[in-house]
């Protein structure tokens, strides 16, 4: 049997580690959480090799500890499984369907398959069903995944149904372009109970026509959205996007392999999250903040989000 | 939660219709004036108290609809503001059920079924002579204050073609019209658009709907139909509440193993032993006594909203306290002190007949605080779905109730588990649970000898399409469908059987010449076909069964909830692949789409969330494997 580690080993607190010089580490010593109680160990069976995760595991850190590459698209570490989009699909012996791995618990002695004539057909249906309703062509994951699955959406026809509507711009901070949603509700678990606690945007609809929106889709400045961008942080299609990188996508002039990007801290307040500053030719084009952060999950501020234009105002001529 | 709303404010009427609901707000936390008493002492408490009436949401939506028509940003907003609900939220929910409009829309909606039953009685020739009378499907008529829209199966498949008039006002109203012509629809129309429709929203007339009425051999049937049977006195009379009596002198262990020895499969269409999961909830009863906080919750699922499928609501309209009794014997053995009755919002009789039925056993010490004087407790709320046919899936169910859209959750958990408010909970059907009183009266090992060795029991079949006596026949487990058939009178329209359509839409077709199948769960199973929920549906060889298959597909297309891609992209695929082949312009080639339908299918039902997308392609798959439509 394969020893393994725990799928969840304990963060480092970031200050003793932290590589950057700018990050000032504060003096004194760290509260620590209190150490969390042992967790019984499971043992499973992926693809035939034996694997032994925490009781409590889904079986995607399972495969993952395994080294066993399970696509996702609805998942995020830091928001709670709403297991919807169901291209992480694994075969489990004894179970008359497929299961979603992001959320399905390992149970003792499940044995489980990940890449089985039936995964890779059903993985293949569900990229080429989004793929061919939805504009995925600025989602990052997509391109692989179909390589993979050998997904053509193209053969359901030019007539096929699609999302296609208007993209909406009613701020000046971001756009949210529905035609590339694949309703992941990543969104709206980040403005709501898993982040923000807004609650600006939900599912309305059904079906195929089911969309995010505000109540009666007002424009979000009569909604309750109050800018921090979380959504956009988690969207994994471009479809919330920042204002300012749509505007240079639509001008030809986004250019995402000649930018950098700067880890730092946020200037406005005292939580400090941590900011990854995108910049091309000079000037920040966005802002963004790492989702393994212990703290603050990738979650930020509108001040911390969107409140670098004065970095780059021009002094103004004397 | 401090909510945000956009400037949109209730009329008088739209905040009456809320209030009248939940009573006058108390404190601004629900809409009253600010700086009253109860906000400078009990903001918090106000505020708590408006979360936990999430689950009011529905029956809300519902005043609001039924008093105006339709629901606009103003009542959305005020209805938020009272339940603490967030206004995008509501919206999401309110969007969810095909009953509420949020755009302006007359008062009064007929709607007219086009489903699968009524096409073989004449709903297309209906639709097109209203089309003519009335203007086009949606557009205002009668003076602007009617409209009519075409429908899902209304659950009336034995009086088709259906026609269900629904009219918003102070006093709501709902009419059935079945079956239907096109003069009378249109008087209905005139009426409702006049304020003046027949007083009783329908009769449930046994010659139409039982066919076999009067038969000595009836169990399940036995009083429907009887006269006063809806009277709490006339179904003690015909031996109502014996077994209630009986149930609780055995006490809550010996009914268990009396329904464990009877066998029973539910009938709501997942065939699952009902003793299993009710041996869940007694297994946790101990815990009940421990944690306060812990309850388990009964649910009797009405929602029967499958196309072909009306037997639940005959049973509810002619039989409605042995529903009630089956329900508090199945709550004396699950611990349950409060149980649902989730309806589909489109039956009005039968709400009226079981809304009287909960009163009159309140009132005679069947349900409450000390039932028969035995210090049981047990009572139960009638809620109304709002036309969302996944609401039957159990877990939408759940999700309806609490106020959320009404998506299928994941399991595990299971409901056994965490259901209903993710407290333990049973759920079963209508029919279900009045088999229960007659296993208790007979004893569960009599019960179990009739039937089949893996199928005990009598059945209920929702026999309509082109048969001679259509409506709700019971026959023994092990019936085949040939005999039924018989029963019904056998084929009607040219006479020649073209196809029987098994278990609904989500069900399969069967050919004539299989039609000695024992109607059983392991004797369709053997044909690769399934009983689901009792549907019976025949066709004559004038059908065209590829209309029918459009019909299933848009159905399907219609009612997904669309929470997982393989279900609602694939519905949407499905159809329009089958649509190609219908016109004869297949995409590629007839065999590469048809290859095509063989992946989706498999796909939907190896990773969709629920049995809606699982059984979505089941009635096409079935069609394709025996006739070659396409040729
Ligand atoms: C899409 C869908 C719709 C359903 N609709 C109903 C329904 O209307 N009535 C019902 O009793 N069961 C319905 N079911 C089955 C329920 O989920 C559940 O299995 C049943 O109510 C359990 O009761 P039983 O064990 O007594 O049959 C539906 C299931 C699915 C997947
Ligand atoms: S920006 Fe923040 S508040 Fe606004 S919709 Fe996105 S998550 Fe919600
Ligand atoms: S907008 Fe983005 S995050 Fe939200 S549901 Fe659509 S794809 Fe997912
Ligand atoms: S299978 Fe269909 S109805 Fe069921 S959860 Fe998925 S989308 Fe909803
Ligand atoms: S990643 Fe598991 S269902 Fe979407
Ligand atoms: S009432 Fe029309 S098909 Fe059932």
């Amino acid at each position: 049997m394969k020893e393994t580690t725990p799928a969840t080993t304990p963060a480092t607190p970031a200050q003793e580690t932290s590589p950057l010089p700018l990050i000032p580490v504060p003096r004194g010593p760290v509260p620590q959480a209190p150490a969390e109680p042992e967790r019984r160990m499971i043992e499973i069976k992926i693809d035939g090799h034996a694997v032994s995760v925490p009781e409590g595991s889904t079986i995607l850190e399972a495969a993952r500890n395994l080294g066993v590459d399970t696509p996702t698209l609805c998942f995020l570490e830091s928001l709670t499984p709403v297991n919807v989009c169901r291209v992480c699909v694994v075969e489990l012996e004894g179970s008359r369907t497929l299961v979603p791995a992001c959320s399905r618990k390992v149970e003792p002695n499940m044995s489980i398959q990940t890449d089985s004539e039936r995964v890779r057909l059903s993985r293949k249906l569900v990229l080429e069903f989004l793929a061919s309703s939805v504009d995925v062509s600025t989602a990052p994951a997509f391109a692989g995944y179909m390589q993979r699955y050998g997904a053509r959406p193209e053969r359901f026809g030019d007539s096929a149904a699609t999302v296609r509507q208007p993209v909406k711009i009613d701020n000046d901070l971001y756009v949210r372009d529905y035609a590339k949603c694949i309703l992941c509700y990543k969104c709206v678990e980040a403005c709501g109970v898993d982040a923000q606690n807004t609650f600006a945007i939900a599912v309305s609809g059904r079906g195929f026509s089911a969309s995010i929106a505000t109540e009666f889709q007002v424009p979000l400045p009569d909604s309750a959205c109050v800018y921090c961008g979380n959504c956009i942080g988690v969207c994994p299609t471009g479809a919330l996007m920042f204002k300012s990188e749509y505007d240079m996508r639509q001008a030809g002039a986004w250019d995402e392999p000649q930018q950098q990007q700067t880890t730092t801290i946020c200037p406005y307040c005292g939580v400090g999250c941590n900011l990854i500053v995108h910049q091309q030719e000079g000037k920040i084009v966005k802002v963004t903040s790492p989702l393994d952060h212990p703290v603050t999950h990738g979650n930020l501020s509108i001040k911390g989000r969107f409140g670098w234009q004065f970095v780059q105002v021009e002094p103004a001529p004397k | 939660m401090d909510l945000h709303l956009t400037g949109a404010r209730p009329t008088p009427e739209e905040k009456d219709a809320v209030d009248l609901e939940l009573g006058q707000p108390e404190s601004s936390w629900q809409g009253a004036q600010r700086h009253g008493g109860a906000d400078s002492r009990t903001s918090f408490e106000g505020n708590q108290k408006a979360i936990s009436q999430r689950h009011l949401l529905l029956p809300l939506l519902h005043a609001i609809q039924n008093r105006i028509g339709w629901i606009s940003e103003g009542a959305l907003n005020y209805a938020s503001l009272r339940l603490d609900v967030p206004p995008a939220e509501a919206f999401g929910v309110a969007s969810f059920y095909g009953m509420f409009a949020l755009a302006p829309r007359p008062p009064a909606v007929a709607h007219v079924c086009d489903d699968i039953a009524c096409m073989a009685r004449g709903s297309e020739p209906l639709c097109e002579e209203l089309a003519e009378k009335l203007g086009p499907e949606g557009a205002p008529c009668a003076g602007g204050r009617a409209t009519w829209l075409r429908s899902n199966c209304l659950g009336l498949c034995e009086r088709a073609p259906a026609v269900l008039m629904i009219r918003a006002g102070i006093k709501a109203q709902q009419r059935v019209l079945a079956p239907a012509t096109p003069d009378r629809v249109e008087s209905l129309v005139n009426d409702a658009a006049n304020d003046c429709m027949p007083a009783a929203p329908d009769v449930l007339n046994p010659q139409l709907s039982v066919p076999q009425e009067g038969s000595r051999k009836l169990a399940l049937l036995r009083r429907v139909g009887k006269s006063n049977t809806t009277q709490i006195d006339g179904y003690q009379r015909l031996g109502g509440y014996e077994a209630l009596r009986k149930a609780m002198e055995l006490g809550a262990e010996r009914v268990l193993a009396e329904i464990t020895a009877s066998r029973l499969l539910g009938r709501g269409g997942a065939a699952f032993p009902a003793a299993k999961k009710w041996e869940a909830l007694y297994v946790q009863r101990e815990r009940l006594k421990k944690d306060p906080t812990r309850k388990h919750y009964l649910i009797c699922n009405a929602d029967e909203s499958e196309p072909g499928t009306f037997k639940d609501r005959v049973i509810m309209e002619g039989d409605p306290f042995a529903v009630l009794e089956g329900m508090t014997i199945a709550a004396l053995v699950t611990g349950a002190e409060k149980g649902y009755i989730y309806l589909r919002g489109e039956y009005p009789l039968a709400a009226e007949r079981l809304a009287h039925a909960i009163e009159a056993a309140r009132w005679e010490g069947f349900l409450g605080e000390d039932i028969l004087g035995n210090g049981m407790r047990f009572d139960i709320e009638l809620r109304r779905g709002a036309g969302a046919y996944i609401c039957g899936e159990e877990t939408a169910l759940f999700n309806s109730i609490e106020g959320q859209r009404g998506e299928p959750r994941n399991k595990p958990p299971f409901p056994t588990q965490a259901g209903l408010f993710r407290q333990p909970t049973v759920v079963n059907n209508v029919e279900t649970l009045i088999n229960v009183p007659l296993i208790v009266s007979q004893g569960g090992a009599a019960y179990a000898s009739i039937g089949t060795e893996n199928s005990t029991g009598p059945r209920l079949f929702c026999v309509s399409g082109h048969v001679e006596r259509p409506g709700v026949y019971e026959v023994p487990m092990g019936t085949t469908l040939r005999q039924l058939i018989d029963f019904a009178g056998g084929t009607a329209g040219t006479g020649r059987l073209r196809a029987v359509l098994l278990g609904g839409a989500a069900g399969t077709f069967v050919s004539p010449g299989e039609i000695d199948v024992p109607l059983t769960f392991e004797g369709t199973r053997a044909i690769g076909a399934t009983l689901g929920s009792g549907v019976v549906m025949l066709l004559d060889d004038s059908t065209d069964m590829k209309e029918i298959l459009l019909r299933i597909a848009a159905f399907f297309r219609h009612e997904t909830c669309g929470q997982c891609v393989p279900c609602r992209v694939g519905v949407v695929r499905q159809q329009e692949a089958l649509q190609r082949l219908v016109e004869g312009r297949p995409a590629k080639s007839k065999a590469d789409e048809l290859a095509m339908l063989r992946e989706m299918a498999q796909a939907m039902r190896d990773a969709s969330i629920c049995g809606l997308g699982q059984t979505a392609s089941s009635a096409l798959e079935s069609a394709l494997a025996r006739w070659d439509l396409f040729a």
